[in-house]
């Protein structure tokens, strides 16, 4: 039995990051896209993840760089909330199709 | 006293600016300063005149006026001889009398200081004048006593009549100047100096050719033409009467008018070198007297009548010069200028009592007025020429310049006739008779102490002035005052009774028609009307001038303004029409095209923003979608 290598990883990430695409660009809800960008972050995450282990095994610089990514998407999500919670307020809804307030 | 003759015309400069610059606002001191300045030319003209009796040598003092080197050497200067020595005499006395004179005169009158000060400048300028030893400061000072005559003939300026009579005198007497002055230009070219001394010496050693001589001859007599009243420029004078009277009596019969006189006589080498310049200034002289004197037999205004007279005999004096008889005029100038000023202050007062100028309302007045009325008498008596008054012997002289000319001799007698018939229809009309206003007649009074002083004095010199001409005298008038030698008259027994009895027979006529009544001027008048009436309009010499001069000056003037109406103005307007034709098409390409590019460009902007902003939905997952798929483009093209 082959064991599971980089490519199985990448793989894993590219599904992800596809269906993160998939998500953020046909979720009405607002807290949906946000949560398909977060699948989108961890499928990079992944990637990070696998080139550091399989491609410089001496060096962790994949796997810092990954709990960077954490952070700020942390962070990220946090701001997004913040504003999600706001448009709720002000619209009475999240439905992205109707938040088009940075229209010309 | 002759070395210090310079300073005669300075003491009325100073005078005329003190009052100008410092006492114009106080009236009495004023004419004092003015009558302290004149006595003392008074005084130091006589005495010049005196010493230059007694020692008959020409004195000249002059200094560097302009040094241009070669090109050009003016010095300027005094001459003292004869007759500046008798000019001086004449000037100083009558310009003293009728200062005097003017204090009583023009008491009332607002703007005295003024008048005195422009006495003063008269008085310096025509002192100026006689003691030049040059042409150009004579002509100098020749256009300053003009622009005094101008001043005071407009003094009463509020009155029209006088503003205008100012203004004709000055134009008139300047087409005379013209002369003058191109005279003096032709004497500078030939002569290369304009001193009296280097201009004769020059004429006399033949330098100049005789066509010149004559020319410079003529244009030096327009001049005196213009200055002296005569035909065709004496239109001037009567009217000059506008001003007050004793100005009347200093500038327009005794000094200024004389002053054209002097310039024939100061020129007489130039005029006998050039005889036939001399035969025209002949000929002017007495057809101006002739002329004059007839005018002078029917106006009424009793200045003009004295104006006229004037006129005649300058025109006397002018033919006597032209004759030959330099003696004879610069004597007549003298005697005239005392008994004229007489005259003239005499009208003056007669003026100053019944408030016109018109004979036809006066008469009687000698029961009001005996100084003036006897003054006046013997000033008429002395221009009719009756034995022994100055008028005798200064006009015998003139008769004996004639002889050898019959024609100006018998010119000359009828003159003396018209002179004395005229003389005494004024003396008669005026002071004789029944008063023919009663109202003014009885508001007549003599003049002040002020007016008939100068009269009495004046009466004084018009009857003894003559006495130093008379032609048996040892150092007369004829030793002192003559052209390169002296001259001896004798005395022409038949032609002074002649004279005496023509002068007589006007008298008597003017005694039968205006005093006795034995002859109707009424009636005399209905038989010659056409005469009368010419000679009334004074030979419509100004209807004339009107008729030639004056109105086509006016068409002319009109042409000229229909042009600048017309075509100047026509082409400026039509400039500005261009100019904002030019403009309205220049804006309307600046609206259009320069506006229009830049509007373009902004609307291509627009334009096309219009259609690009439709890209920008608003919705972020448009936005991510375009990036996901520019990335899968980009990835499918690499």
């Amino acid at each position: 039995m082959p064991s599971i290598g980089l490519h199985h990883y990448l793989a894993l990430s590219a599904v992800v990051f596809c269906i993160g695409i998939y998500g953020m660009l046909t979720r009405r809800n607002a807290i949906g896209v946000l949560m398909s960008v977060e699948l989108m972050f961890n499928a990079a995450n992944i990637a990070l993840v696998a080139f550091g282990r399989f491609v410089t095994p001496q060096l962790v610089t994949g796997q810092v760089v990954a709990a960077f990514t954490i952070a700020v998407a942390a962070a990220e999500a946090t701001v997004a909330l913040a504003i999600v919670l706001l448009i709720y307020q002000h619209h009475r809804g999240i439905d992205v199709d109707r938040i088009n307030i940075m229209k010309w | 006293m002759i070395q210090t003759a310079w300073l005669i015309p300075i003491f009325p400069l100073v005078a005329m600016a003190a009052i100008v610059l410092f006492t114009h606002r106080h009236r009495a001191l004023s004419a004092g300063i003015s009558i302290a300045a004149v006595s003392l030319s008074f005084l130091w003209g006589w005495s010049v005149a005196v010493s230059v009796w007694g020692d008959p040598t020409v004195h000249r003092m002059s200094f560097d006026w302009l040094n241009l080197g070669e090109s050009m050497y003016i010095p300027i200067g005094i001459q003292i001889d004869g007759l500046t020595g008798m000019m001086l005499v004449v000037v100083t006395t009558v310009a003293l009398m009728v200062q005097i004179y003017s204090l009583g005169y023009m008491r009332d009158d607002p703007r005295y200081s003024r008048y005195y000060a422009y006495l003063s400048l008269f008085t310096m300028a025509m002192l100026t004048l006689v003691l030049a030893d040059n042409f150009f400061l004579m002509f100098v000072s020749w256009e300053l006593v003009g622009l005094a005559s101008y001043l005071l003939i407009g003094f009463w300026f509020e009155k029209q009549s006088a503003a205008d009579a100012g203004k004709k005198a000055f134009i008139t007497t300047r087409l005379g100047d013209l002369g003058f002055i191109l005279g003096l230009l032709l004497l500078y070219t030939g002569c290369g100096t304009l001193t009296f001394q280097g201009v004769f010496s020059a004429v006399d050693s033949h330098v100049l050719s005789g066509g010149l001589l004559t020319i410079a001859g003529l244009c030096l007599f327009a001049g005196a033409v213009g200055k002296s009243a005569q035909v065709p420029l004496h239109v001037w004078l009567p009217d000059a009467m506008e001003g007050p009277t004793p100005v009347s009596a200093l500038i327009h019969a005794a000094t200024m008018v004389v002053a054209g006189v002097y310039l024939v006589a100061r020129s007489m080498s130039i005029f006998l070198a050039a005889d036939r310049a001399a035969m025209v200034v002949a000929w002017i002289g007495i057809i101006t007297s002739v002329m004059a004197a007839s005018i002078g037999l029917v106006q009424n205004d009793i200045k003009r009548v004295l104006a006229y007279s004037t006129v005649s005999q300058l025109g006397y004096m002018i033919m006597a010069l032209g004759l030959g008889g330099f003696t004879a005029g610069t004597f007549h100038l003298m005697t005239h200028a005392f008994f004229k000023a007489l005259l003239f202050l005499g009208a003056g007062s007669v003026i100053h009592a019944v408030h016109t100028n018109d004979i036809r309302e006066m008469g009687g007045l000698h029961a009001k007025m005996k100084t003036t009325s006897i003054t006046f008498l013997i000033a008429a008596l002395a221009i009719a020429g009756v034995f022994p008054l100055s008028g005798f012997w200064s006009k015998d002289e003139i008769v004996a310049a004639t002889l050898g000319h019959p024609i100006f001799t018998v010119l000359t007698l009828a003159v003396a006739f018209m002179t004395a018939f005229y003389m005494f229809r004024l003396y008669f009309l005026t002071f004789t008779g029944k008063p023919r206003d009663q109202h003014k007649f009885d508001h007549a009074h003599e003049s002040p102490k002020t007016m008939t002083v100068p009269l009495q004095i004046l009466a004084v010199l018009s009857v003894v002035s003559g006495w130093i001409g008379l032609p048996w005298l040892e150092h007369g008038f004829s030793s002192v005052v003559f052209h390169e030698h002296p001259h001896h008259p004798e005395f022409h027994v038949v032609w002074a009774f002649i004279a005496a009895l023509v002068g007589l027979s006007g008298i008597g006529l003017a005694y039968m028609m205006y005093y006795k009544g034995s002859i109707d001027p009424e009636r005399v008048r209905a038989r010659a009307t056409g005469l009368y009436t010419t000679l009334l309009n004074k030979y419509y010499f100004d209807e004339a001038y009107s008729v030639l001069f004056v109105r086509p000056y006016y068409t002319m003037c009109r042409g000229w303004f229909w042009f600048d109406q017309h075509a100047i103005d026509g082409a400026v307007n039509g400039l500005g029409r261009v100019s904002v034709a030019w403009s309205v098409f220049n804006r309307w390409f600046d609206e259009t095209f320069v506006d229009g590019a830049v509007n373009g460009v902004g609307w291509l902007t627009r334009g096309f923003g219009a259609i690009v902003r439709h890209l920008q939905t608003g919705r972020v997952q448009n936005y991510a979608f375009i990036v996901f798929a520019a990335l899968v483009v980009l990835w499918l093209l690499q």
